[in-house]
């Protein structure tokens, strides 16, 4: 056998972890710690990934491949590997873990030993969605992330959790069972379900469908993915899973399992259906366009905090989205930073929401105003934050909006309008962050019940520091995050705009 | 890599360092003491004001001609993106150098007088923090090489801003003002990086050209490339990318600089405290945006070849807007009670002089105008500043001296024609007497705001501006003509308001115990002495008062600063006369090579500067025969308000209505929109809704299909039914008990279209 990859290694970590506790863990504080020292240790292993990335290399790296089924007409594989297009998604899941673990050491009292075990589940589906290089395994992790999600929400959660918990997992199931279906027909055409080997077979003509088949096959993977991120209007799950869940769990959703649809796209709709992708580029580039709109608007029409930052995801998702379609190296290169940006920015506001949940029980804005007076270090961090979510200059999120509007208006594939009418979001995002702030955190604290709330505690403080940091380096020196994804972006950009060109012709 | 960091290449980069660093020493590490903040503060902009010094003093006595041409600069790659790189740098051409004068210099004079006016404010730290920030950005605005980076500077300007209107936050008026000020210039903000996006761009698609680039050299010393943009098609049928792209900046301009229709949050700004105003609408914030367009002069001005007389659309906007601003809001001015309120829309007025001198070509005179106009208005708002902190202390002695505390409500929110007591004009008079500095110092920048002929800097940078346009204009053309109209009749305003100003707040008695018991100035005692001597006093003899230390301190703080500014105020205006008077523009003949294409100098003309020293003057005595002559007395209405009669005068006051205008046609219904539309209406009942229903139908072909269970199949399969069963019946324990007609159908429903998706593909 050949030597085990570091991506293999990363991969399993948090399933070693949780064999590991489901031996030795004998109290809750055990899985709390044993939880996370794991995910802290997988981020760290998931660091040499950064160090040993060649980005000479335009394909995967680190890969590992083993037989895991075979039949007659076809092999499933353990495939893994990452590229520019994976590794910071990765990176992302093992950074937001600790910090989603972090942050429920306090707020989770009940069924602890299940609560983390089912966070280390999460994180190994999550990074085997990343990682997997053969259709049916992604389709395996990829279904596998739905049910830890569901007993987080449908234990853990708010009031309504039970609905919300059903809403989600049905809803998207349900579009990822016609996924399911698009797998199994191309793998048995292809004989495999080895995605490089697959697109191989594409470009050397050994393998190719009629106009309409990629048509079809592009749509059953697009609506899968497309609720996923979600897509307006494919979105009404998402807020009333992000409202009933635990932090950690609208953490983990917010900042990591939306990214699975976008990252869907970038993985398999534009690279096996280029054509498709072209035709269809529009489309989605104006749902995406709605969905900037709509979200940001939406938002602003919020009670509920929980509520107004799980709406504007939507509208976050659609620049990320927007860049994609725009199909060229800046746009999706911005959509891929924006996704990490996404999770890091949106993922802390989670957080920060939490903390008020935590010591108020209630997200409705009203019942707060002039927070800052009593908790200054927690507002003053909130406040970075808003900044990076609403896209100031300096701060991470500037960095993607400017890349993926630089992209989409100098894309060929779709209209310079998009870019237009997105911008209008950019402004729209300033509209409902700084009414979040304005009603939260300013204003007169006159409230009796918020008068003497504590700041910060420091599990809370450990939480949202690597978040600030985050957002300030990425808001710095955004190349370093661009170099790691030049090569394959570039390669998936040229193989697009190849099958384009030689279909026109 | 080795650097000497202090040579001019570099220096740049350490000039906007220093501010930005005592924020971060600040935020991190004394945020709880309050006067190391000061300290740390102050020694930040301190030493970025040396440095600039230096840097300014090698651009003038150590470079020669060819600044503009190879300016001090570096630049590092920020960003590589596929084949794009955007790099980061600093240039100092003499336009910089020129700012680099004014900025620091300004900035660290705001600073000292905050350490008086600030004292004692609960949060005084963290307004030291803020402030630190925002000069650091305005530094980094101007010694930027690029518009990226221009941008970011200009935005990190407006987040600070807006903390800093919304300082007070407890108050909602002051929270409002910072939400509108953010708001609306956001709104021409991103029209703005949709400019800088589209420039970007399209430089990148000229043939042999440098490629991608935002950097200011490579674009507007370039003529190659003005002229590929000019001819170049925009995505806009039948205008040139040149000028998509310019009214695109400009428009970042208008909401910047807060012209017209997008000038409604500056005056609601005054919310903030005093030295936020001189900073944000004075030195730093608004200032941005005319340099934005200054700098961008080329590239807005390209394609039209203005000193024959023939504008482009880009040239034609800045001129109309900036003309009807600087007309309009100094018509406003006149109507204002309080005394930050006439600041603010004069400010607004004169940064409409500069847009409107772009707008005619008058490159060097905007230029010109920018930098005087901080430095007397920055003196202007602090004077009002030191008024007001005299007038509430006034409030609280008056208390003391068995005057009852005067009860008035504050509003909840902004309210238009509100304005609180201790900046209302009409409650001062005779402050001359209690706050001799501030009514001295303010006297001249009064006078420079109002073109005082000959002597102040006001008058230079104005008649410049005003000469251009009737040399343009006055038989030529009716563009030209229109903007000297407007800029004429605004100067007369502009004197008139200034002097009713000066005079209601300093002239004549006391009008309230508050102004009568105002808080004594620095070196009061010192006047009161001189001025019982003076034969004129008459019977208005003086009395000495004792003030105590901590307020002396905090007057002295105030007060040194105007006078520092108030030098700068007159002799600002002395390097840039008319060449054909004193022989040498020593300020035209600097700043001209920062341009590609050398400006002008229009041929001096006697007639332009009698009309402007008439305008000024006669302004300036219009208000002393109302104001100065016979000083208001108390209770007394004002006569300006006599004389345009209540419907004008609350029109005024009520700016207008735009405001309102825009509250109720605009905000509101979009807010309604979002509530009762977009959330209930789009949000709720029709996507949600339509999602419910199809979980209804679900639910009802489950039970449809348990029906046919039980009576068709029931009996057959009992033992795996009650199998079932038990199982659902602790399924149900965490599920609600639908979610197997859920699956089935779900199920149904996909056997239904994988079949025909089978089909379909086969």
């Amino acid at each position: 056998m050949e030597d085990i990859s570091l991506v293999t290694v990363v991969f399993m970590l948090p399933l070693v972890g949780f064999v590991l506790m489901l031996i030795f863990a004998r109290n809750d504080d055990a899985y709390r710690w044993g939880a996370l020292v794991t995910s802290l240790v997988t981020f760290g292993v998931s660091l040499l990934l950064v160090r040993h990335f060649d980005t000479s290399i335009a394909g995967l790296q680190m890969v590992q491949k083993a037989d895991w089924i075979t039949a007659d007409g076809f092999t499933i594989r353990y495939y893994v590997g990452i590229d520019g297009i994976s590794v910071w998604l990765v990176l992302l899941t093992t950074f937001i873990m600790p910090l989603a673990i972090l942050i429920s050491f306090r707020a989770i009292q009940e069924r602890v030993p299940l609560y983390y075990m089912f966070m280390l589940i999460m994180e190994w589906a999550m990074l085997g969605v990343f990682v997997a290089q053969d259709l049916f395994l992604f389709y395996v992790f990829w279904e596998i992330t739905l049910v830890p999600m569901y007993f987080l929400i449908g234990i853990w959660g708010a009031e309504q959790r039970i609905y919300a918990a059903v809403k989600f997992f049905l809803y998207t199931m349900a579009g990822s069972l016609l996924m399911l279906l698009a797998i199994l027909w191309l793998g048995n055409q292809a004989g495999t379900f080895s995605v490089p080997d697959i697109l191989a077979m594409l470009k050397s003509g050994e393998l190719s469908f009629s106009t309409g088949t990629e048509r079809l096959l592009f749509l059953a993977f697009a609506i899968a993915f497309a609720i996923k991120v979600p897509m307006w209007p494919l979105h009404s799950w998402l807020p009333d899973a992000h409202v009933q869940a635990p932090t950690a769990g609208s953490v983990i959703l917010a900042g990591v399992l939306l990214k699975m649809g976008t990252y869907g796209f970038v993985r398999f709709n534009l690279p096996l259906f280029p054509e498709a992708t072209k035709t269809f580029a529009p489309y989605f580039a104006a749902l995406a366009v709605i969905g900037i709109i709509y979200g940001a608007w939406v938002s602003y029409g919020q009670k509920d905090m929980k509520k107004l930052v799980a709406y504007s995801s939507i509208s976050h998702l659609g620049f990320v989205m927007l860049g994609i379609f725009s199909l060229n190296p800046a746009g999706i290169q911005g959509g891929i930073l924006q996704m990490v940006n996404h999770g890091i920015s949106t993922g802390g506001l989670f957080m920060i929401v939490g903390v008020l949940y935590e010591r108020r029980h209630t997200k409705l804005m009203k019942a707060f105003g002039g927070i800052w007076k009593a908790m200054p270090l927690y507002s003053g961090v909130a406040l970075v934050i808003v900044l990076s979510s609403m896209g100031l200059p300096g701060l991470n999120g500037f960095v993607g909006e400017f890349t993926i509007l630089l992209g989409s208006a100098g894309s060929h594939a779709i209209s310079w309008w998009f870019t237009a009418f997105a911008a209008v979001g950019v402004i729209l995002a300033a509209v409902y962050m700084l009414y979040m702030f304005n009603t939260v955190f300013m204003g007169a604290l006159d409230k009796e019940e918020n008068k003497n709330l504590p700041d910060l505690r420091w599990h809370e403080i450990y939480a949202l520091i690597p978040v600030l940091v985050m957002v300030f380096v990425i808001g710095v020196q955004a190349s370093y995050f661009f170099n790691l994804m030049d090569g394959s972006v570039a390669q998936l950009v040229e193989h697009v705009n190849g099958v384009m060109s030689a279909a026109m012709r | 890599m080795n650097v000497n960091w202090f040579s001019a290449d570099y220096l740049p980069w350490l000039i906007l360092f220093f501010p930005l660093l005592s924020f971060v020493i600040i935020v991190l590490g004394t945020i709880r003491n309050v006067v190391a903040s000061q300290v740390v503060a102050i020694a930040g902009i301190g030493i970025s004001w040396v440095l600039s010094m230096i840097l300014f003093a090698k651009a003038v006595w150590l470079a020669d001609e060819t600044l503009g041409e190879h300016v001090y600069g570096s630049a590092i790659d920020w960003l590589h993106l596929g084949a794009n790189t955007f790099r980061m740098g600093v240039q100092v051409d003499p336009l910089t150098a020129y700012m680099l004068l004014m900025v620091p210099l300004a900035s660290l004079l705001i600073f000292i007088y905050s350490a008086g006016y600030m004292h004692g404010d609960p949060h005084e730290a963290r307004f030291f923090a803020y402030l630190s920030l925002f000069v650091g950005a305005m530094l980094t605005l101007v010694v930027a090489d690029n518009l990226l980076m221009l941008f970011i500077g200009w935005e990190v300007m407006g987040f600070c801003s807006y903390s800093l209107i919304g300082f007070w936050f407890h108050k909602k008026s002051a929270m409002e003002a910072g939400v509108k000020a953010f708001m609306t210039t956001r709104v021409a903000d991103v029209l703005m990086l949709v400019g800088i996006g589209y420039l970007f761009i399209m430089t990148g698609r000229m043939e042999d050209g440098p490629g991608f680039t935002l950097s200011f050299q490579d674009i507007l010393r370039n003529e190659e490339m003005l002229k590929f943009l000019v001819n170049a098609q925009s995505v806009i049928w039948g205008t040139s990318a040149a000028t998509l792209i310019s009214v695109l900046l400009i428009t970042g301009t208008v909401g910047k600089s807060s012209q017209f229709p997008l000038h409604v949050w500056l005056p609601d700004a005054m919310e903030g405290p005093t030295p936020v105003s001189a900073m944000i609408h004075a030195a730093t914030m608004v200032s941005a945006g005319v340099y934005m367009i200054v700098r961008m002069f080329p590239l807005l001005s390209a394609g039209a070849n203005f000193h024959h007389f023939e504008y482009n659309t880009a040239m034609y906007y800045m001129g109309i807007v900036g003309s009807v601003t600087a007309l309009g809001a100094a018509v406003l001015a006149v109507g204002q009670s309080d005394i930050k309120r006439i600041l603010a829309y004069s400010t607004i007025s004169q940064l409409g002089y500069m847009v409107a001198a772009l707008g005619i070509g008058a490159w060097v005179a905007a230029a010109f105008h920018l930098v005087n106009h901080a430095f007397f208005k920055a003196l202007l708002f602090m004077a009002s500043g030191s008024v007001i902190h005299a007038m509430e202390h006034g409030e609280h002695h008056a208390a003391e001296h068995g005057h009852p505390h005067e009860h008035h409500e504050e509003p909840d929110g902004l309210v238009m024609d509100y304005c609180a007591p201790p900046n209302d004009v009409n409650r001062m008079g005779g402050l001359l007497h209690r706050i001799p500095i501030t009514a001295i110092t303010m006297a001249i920048g009064g006078l420079s705001l109002a073109g005082f002929p000959l002597v102040t800097a006001g008058f230079w940078s104005k008649d410049e501006i005003i000469a251009e346009a009737w040399h343009g204009g006055l038989w030529n053309d009716p563009y030209p003509l229109f903007v000297l109209i407007m800029l004429l009749l605004g100067a007369l305003l502009t004197a008139f308001y200034t002097a009713r100003m000066w005079f209601l707040a300093f002239w004549g008695k006391p009008r309230t115990p508050a102004a009568q018991y105002a808080g004594p100035g620095w070196l009061r005692d010192r006047w009161v002495k001189w001025w019982n001597k003076q034969p004129f006093s008459g019977e208005d003899k003086l009395e000495q008062e004792h003030a105590d230390p901590v307020t002396n301190r905090s007057a002295m703080l105030m007060e040194i600063p105007l006078m520092v500014l108030s030098f700068f105020a007159i002799t600002g205006g002395w390097i840039g006369i008319h060449k054909d008077i004193v022989g040498k523009n020593p300020l035209h003949d600097f700043l001209a090579p920062t341009l590609l294409e050398h400006p002008e100098v229009v041929p001096f003309d006697f007639t332009p500067m009698l009309v402007s020293m008439i305008v000024a003057l006669g302004g300036l005595g219009l208000g002393w025969w109302l104001y100065g002559r016979k000083p208001l007395a108390a209770g007394q209405t004002d006569p300006t308000e006599a004389a345009l009669g209540p419907g004008i005068w609350k029109m005024l006051q009520n700016r207008l209505y735009i405001d309102i205008l825009y509250r109720n046609y605009i905000v509101r219904p979009l807010e309604r929109a979002a509530e009762k539309i977009v959330v209930e209406g789009i949000d709720r009942d029709t996507i949600d809704a339509s999602l419910e229903s199809i979980a209804e139908a679900a639910i009802w072909l489950g039970e449809a299909f348990k029906r046919f269970n039980t009576v068709v199949i029931d009996g057959f399969v009992d033992t795996t039914v009650e199998g079932i069963g038990s199982f659902a019946g602790w399924f149900r324990q965490i599920q609600t008990g639908r979610i197997q007609q859920y699956l089935l159908f779900v199920t149904l429903a996909l056997l239904a279209l994988g079949t025909l998706f089978l089909i379909q593909v086969r």
